[in-house]
């Protein structure tokens, strides 16, 4: 057995643990720590195949952002494990019908593919493969490279404008306002003249 | 590149004379040739630090232990080391505990790639840039753990500003990082230095063209590392020490060092990325001084270090709201322009690499 073969059956294990522990576990935090774990060793059996770019950006978007995002909102919410396992029995033949025809679909879809395939004689993205990515995606596939970047972008839109609420009576700050004040704004020097030269009286 | 260093591994010219032991035991001594000067030059930033404070208070800094106070770090280093740890009773046990950890280990992780000098590199990596990204990334989780596994309040409230903070700043800073990558057309870091290396010493530096960018990323690199004038993770006067308000003895020492080392980091990177690196700041032709070298890229990160003190004795600490202003509203939309000038600059062969 290579040595690469034995580290991906190391990270393999990993992810199947982490990826379990995510839907077991009791604790929220927990949970999304674990998918912390999940995506990490994902990024790492990525990079046993020599993808580094995807290995990187797994690790950059994902767990540098996303995961943070996620953790942030788990951690203010402060969900009760109760309340969260309250309907499992109930839900789980729906679950589970999800779950297979995912399944299935993935099997149909990847499976049927990867029989059909046949591997390239040379590997087009050996070496440098950031920089074969990068050509592949802004000249072969620049028009659907845009158009999911506009979906995107209006799936985005669609996002802040449906959870925006403008009340009204708020009292906040305006920091560009404040940033911008002038001191004349803020304050008026007067001249004047001094009064009352002489020495006090009485 | 990244992966071929992994695989590499079997076929390296040191396994084949030494065996993988050997292999290791060299990673190893290289490793801690890096990480053993990080960690002294922080205890000597931390007393470079209080100095330069002192200075500009007007007052003395540390100056009774050791030679000007030389020792006063390490004696601080012993005595937190010595020091009583305490763990809340309610603490996340496992989390309390790991959590100054994995605020450490992206902290040195990222040195791996810092080139040094001409191929003095620990891993010459065809991603180093995004390599970087992501471990300057994971840093805020040491952070965020910390503030949840304490079970405190203020500790909670530190963790989440400063996670809004370090998430709001990437994207400025990732995107300052995009226009350095398409001036150099690498992602290598050597590369990136190679690419500012000419005949005009300093003025060959992405700085110039990137002038916006370069003043970005350096700021986002000081709210990215909570420090001063961005410190609102720890803001003592609102909630006492913030995310680490729970933590004493050495625990809180792996903190400080974690913060400093990133510190150094950061004013390495701003030195690699916009100031040209281990290019000397004069012209080639001049004897002796236009030499590049190891020395210059040091030269350049002091300056960074030194003006991240600056900040601190200058500058009030921002206000929540004004952080993110200044971050989505202000550098988010300059960078985003200023990426795509860069690329203008580039097309038309103003710069890039090979040009004077």
């Amino acid at each position: 057995m290579s040595f690469e073969l034995i580290l991906f059956y190391m990270f393999a294990a990993v992810l199947t643990v982490a990826a379990l522990g995510v839907i077991t576990v009791k604790n929220s935090v927990h949970a999304a720590l674990l998918l912390v774990l999940s995506f990490f060793t994902a990024s790492a059996l990525w990079l046993l195949l020599q993808a580094e770019f995807l290995a990187v950006a797994l690790v950059l978007v994902y767990v540098g952002a996303v995961m943070v995002l996620f953790l942030f909102v788990v951690m203010m919410l402060d969900i009760k494990a109760e309340s969260v396992r309250e309907g499992f029995v109930r839900y789980l033949p729906v679950g589970a019908l999800v779950a297979a025809a995912m399944l299935v679909e993935m099997l149909a879809l990847i499976g049927v593919k990867s029989l059909a395939a046949q591997a390239l004689p040379v590997d087009p993205a050996a070496g440098e493969n950031t920089a074969w990515l990068g050509k592949a995606l802004f000249g072969r596939f620049l028009l659907p490279f845009e158009v999911a970047a506009v979906i995107l972008t209006v799936a985005l839109i669609a996002a802040v404008t449906l959870t925006l609420r403008h009340r009204v009576g708020v009292k906040s700050q305006n920091p560009s306002g404040q940033v911008a004040v002038k001191p004349s704004e803020r304050i008026r020097i007067v001249k004047m003249e001094s009064v009352n030269k002489g020495a006090p009286t009485a | 590149m990244l992966s071929n260093f992994f695989h590499s591994w079997v076929h390296d010219p040191l396994v084949s004379t030494f065996g993988v032991g050997g292999l290791v035991v060299w990673l190893v001594l290289c490793i801690l040739a890096i990480a053993v000067p990080v960690i002294l030059s922080v205890a000597l930033y931390v007393w470079w630090e209080r100095k330069v404070l002192g200075w500009m208070h007007v007052r003395m800094g540390p100056n009774s232990v050791g030679p000007a106070g030389l020792a006063q770090t390490f004696a601080d280093v012993f005595k937190l080391l010595l020091k009583e740890y305490f763990m809340p009773q309610s603490a996340s046990k496992f989390l309390f505990v790991v959590a100054p950890l994995i605020a450490l280990v992206p902290a040195f992780a990222a040195w791996a790639v810092v080139p040094f000098d001409d191929k003095a590199v620990l891993a010459d990596v065809n991603a180093g840039l995004l390599y970087l990204l992501a471990m300057t990334s994971l840093g805020v989780y040491g952070i965020i753990l910390a503030g949840w596994s304490s079970n405190s309040k203020y500790a909670m409230l530190g963790a989440m500003r400063s996670a809004a903070q370090v998430v709001s700043y990437e994207i400025a800073m990732g995107m300052a990082l995009v226009g350095v990558l398409i001036c150099a057309g690498s992602l290598n870091l050597s590369e990136i230095v190679r690419a500012q290396s000419g005949n005009w010493g300093i003025f060959n530096g992405f700085w110039l063209p990137l002038f916006p960018l370069f003043i970005i990323y350096f700021i986002s690199g000081v709210a990215e590392t909570n420090r001063a004038p961005f410190d609102v993770a720890e803001g003592e006067s609102e909630i006492v020490a913030g995310f680490h308000v729970e933590y004493s003895g050495a625990p809180f020492a792996v903190f400080f060092l974690t913060e400093y080392a990133n510190m150094i980091l950061i004013s390495f990177l701003a030195s690699v990325l916009f100031l040209g690196g281990w290019n000397s700041i004069f012209p080639v032709a001049v004897p002796v001084l236009g030499a590049p070298g190891w020395w210059w890229l040091f030269v350049k990160a002091f300056g960074f270090a030194f003006l991240y003190l600056w900040f601190r004795a200058a500058f009030p600490r921002y206000r929540y709201d004004q952080i993110m202003r200044l971050g989505w509203k202000v550098f988010v939309p300059i960078t985003i322009v200023w990426v795509l000038v860069a690329g203008c600059l580039v097309y038309f062969n103003i710069v890039g690499p090979g040009k004077v």
